[in-house]
């Protein structure tokens, strides 16, 4: 195994599984009573990245561009093992995919002048909240990098990165010389969580600080809105086994009882 | 025109790539103009006749050594280069992974925006759209300005159907330029699925949450699903929890189901969960909380505990099919 420069970029998303509230003009999601927490995607990618430092040598760095308040995601990040973070900080407003990956190949090209070029640059397969697809295959073009997205599984040799991912067929494998660029998909690990000594390094991680700034992208929000509510009446069959031959009274209306 | 990127495997067609190729039927007819396809591979040309039928007037045949399996890379550098002689209005996929991933990297090389999984589009001066955000718990409505539009019609969100009249679906080559270096991320190798049915195409899921309690607790649930030639999936929590693998998980993070029936075990209903399994046809919740999200949310539900009433049914299921 090979020392590796590995660089993950997360988004701070409020907690998965809450309900989503929206601001009385639209334009935000409602944060009042909500947990934040890394996206879900983008936390195994920092497992991943710590793990494969962790065999061979190396570090990660941990960057997001988000409010302020989003160095509480970096921390968290420092404290499972990420020992650099940037914070590309935005005024909390709704960034357009095309904005969001040209902020961050800037901010890549910057840090790579000052301390050499990334191995490897994971993201998450996509965010959890805007679920754009797209911006480590852009920051990867911007870059001229190779990316593969929804990657299962990252292991990395002499001879490059190799990844593999699932499909309706089956499982392709990908193999990609560094530098490369990946997008990860939950199922890849199992994170880990921060333990007391990860805990106390949070505390004392530089977050290297600086104001995003890119041209704004072809695809402008207008607002947010809550789908309508399907009016569905739950037609309750009955309680514990004295409801099984009503439910299998439907599987057969339903055909599926072949 | 309206340009149609036809999602293949090796020349079969994904059923969810026709859902992308009547959206374009659909936004085309909007605005008074036709659709063409494109489609990526010499082993995809015999696809001409069924897309015929989804009214394509043309299909754009990519032909070009290194097109012979898929590749993000050099898929999306087709799709930007046919963008750009064909001069489309707007270009179209389904957003399966990948759908988005090549329109991804065609927007990517021609610097354009790229709009993921629209359930509603209207092309005007500007393109309107509202796309999902969350996986389908919010929505977001958006305006693009561009030329062409690339967006992604969201997987299940228009229910693929064949023109009231076929199209001509001429075959047209095209010829991309790929530069050598997009060889670097094609598939290298692949590991064919074990034949059999697969979590997204089940017709029927019996799903567990942290109600089922243990990993050994899903022998019940593989009894139901074996009965009725069905799979087991599984909520967040247990993938979690490691009593299953994440590749059994529903969700916004793992499989979007949409089978005919979905028996939701101990599953509380967490958003994040709900959505992956709302495009099922019909739902039944098994649960002891008669409030739960997923027994108010489900057409059909039973208040009782799981590891009883499931194996009864797969009881009274063996004993109905021995009196027949």
């Amino acid at each position: 195994m090979t020392a590796l420069k590995i660089l993950v970029c997360v988004k701070r998303v409020p907690a998965p599984g809450a309900r989503i509230n929206i601001t009385a003009d639209g334009q935000a999601v409602d944060t009042a009573f909500l947990g934040f927490t890394t996206s879900p995607h983008e936390e195994c990618a920092l497992e991943a990245a710590v793990q494969l430092v962790e065999a061979g040598g190396g570090d990660v760095t941990v960057l997001t561009l988000g409010p302020v308040d989003a160095e509480e995601q970096l921390r968290y990040a420092a404290s499972v093992g990420a020992t650099n973070a940037v914070l590309l900080a935005t005024d909390g407003s709704d960034w357009d995919p095309q904005r969001t990956a040209r902020a961050i190949t800037s901010a890549v090209r910057d840090l790579e002048t000052t301390d050499g070029p990334f191995d490897l640059i994971l993201f998450g397969n996509e965010s959890a909240d805007s679920g754009g697809f797209q911006v480590g295959i852009r920051v990867s073009h911007a870059l001229g990098r190779p990316m593969v997205n929804g990657a299962k599984g990252i292991t990395v040799g002499d001879n490059g990165a190799e990844i593999w991912r699932e499909s309706d067929a089956g499982r392709e494998v990908y193999r990609l010389q560094l530098p490369a660029v990946v997008g990860v998909k939950e199922g890849i690990n199992l994170p880990r969580y921060p333990t007391m000594k990860g805990r106390l390094a949070s505390k004392k991680v530089k977050v290297a600080t600086v104001t995003a700034a890119a041209e704004l992208g072809g695809q402008q929000m207008v607002r947010l809105r809550t789908p309508a509510e399907q009016a569905s009446k739950t037609v309750v069959l009955g309680s514990g086994v004295d409801a099984v031959p009503a439910v299998v009274d439907l599987l057969e209306s339903l055909g599926v009882l072949k | 025109m309206i340009l149609a990127v036809i999602e293949h495997d090796r020349g079969t067609v994904a059923p969810a790539a026709l859902e992308g190729v009547t959206a374009a039927a659909r936004l085309a007819a909007q605005c008074d103009d036709h659709v063409e396809a494109l489609t990526i591979g010499a082993c995809a040309d015999a696809l001409v006749a069924e897309l015929a039928a989804y009214g394509v007037a043309a299909v754009h045949q990519a032909h070009h050594e290194m097109l012979g399996d898929y590749g993000p890379e050099a898929w999306g550098e087709v799709v930007a280069q046919a963008a750009h002689t064909l001069d489309p209005a707007a270009v179209v996929a389904t957003g399966t992974d990948r759908g988005n991933e090549v329109l991804a990297h065609a927007a990517a090389s021609l610097d354009l925006p790229m709009v993921a999984n629209c359930i509603e589009f209207a092309l005007g001066d500007t393109f309107e759209v509202t796309r999902v955000r969350w996986g389908g718990s919010l929505l977001e409505e958006a305006t693009v300005e561009a030329r062409p539009v690339l967006f992604t019609v969201a997987h299940h969100a228009v229910d693929a159907r064949p023109a009231d009249s076929p199209g001509a679906a001429e075959p047209r080559p095209f010829e991309p330029e790929l530069d050598p270096s997009l060889a670097r991320s094609l598939v290298a190798d692949r590991v064919e699925r074990i034949a059999g049915i697969t979590l997204s195409t089940a017709p029927v899921v019996v799903g567990g949450g942290r109600g089922v309690g243990s990993a050994e607790g899903f022998a019940s649930l593989q009894e139901l699903a074996d009965l009725l030639g069905g799979v087991v999936g599984c909520s967040r929590a247990v993938t979690n929890n490691g009593w299953r693998n994440h590749t059994d998980q529903v969700g916004q993070t793992g499989t979007r189901i949409a089978p005919d029936i979905y028996f939701a075990c101990g599953i509380s209903g967490a958003i994040q969960h709900w959505v992956g399994a709302m495009a099922s046809k019909n739902i039944l919740a098994i649960n002891t909380d008669p409030n739960a999200n997923m027994v108010t949310k489900a057409g059909y539900a039973v208040i009782g505990d799981l590891h009883e009433v499931v194996p009864a049914i797969s009881a009274e299921i063996r004993r109905r099919r021995e009196a027949t």
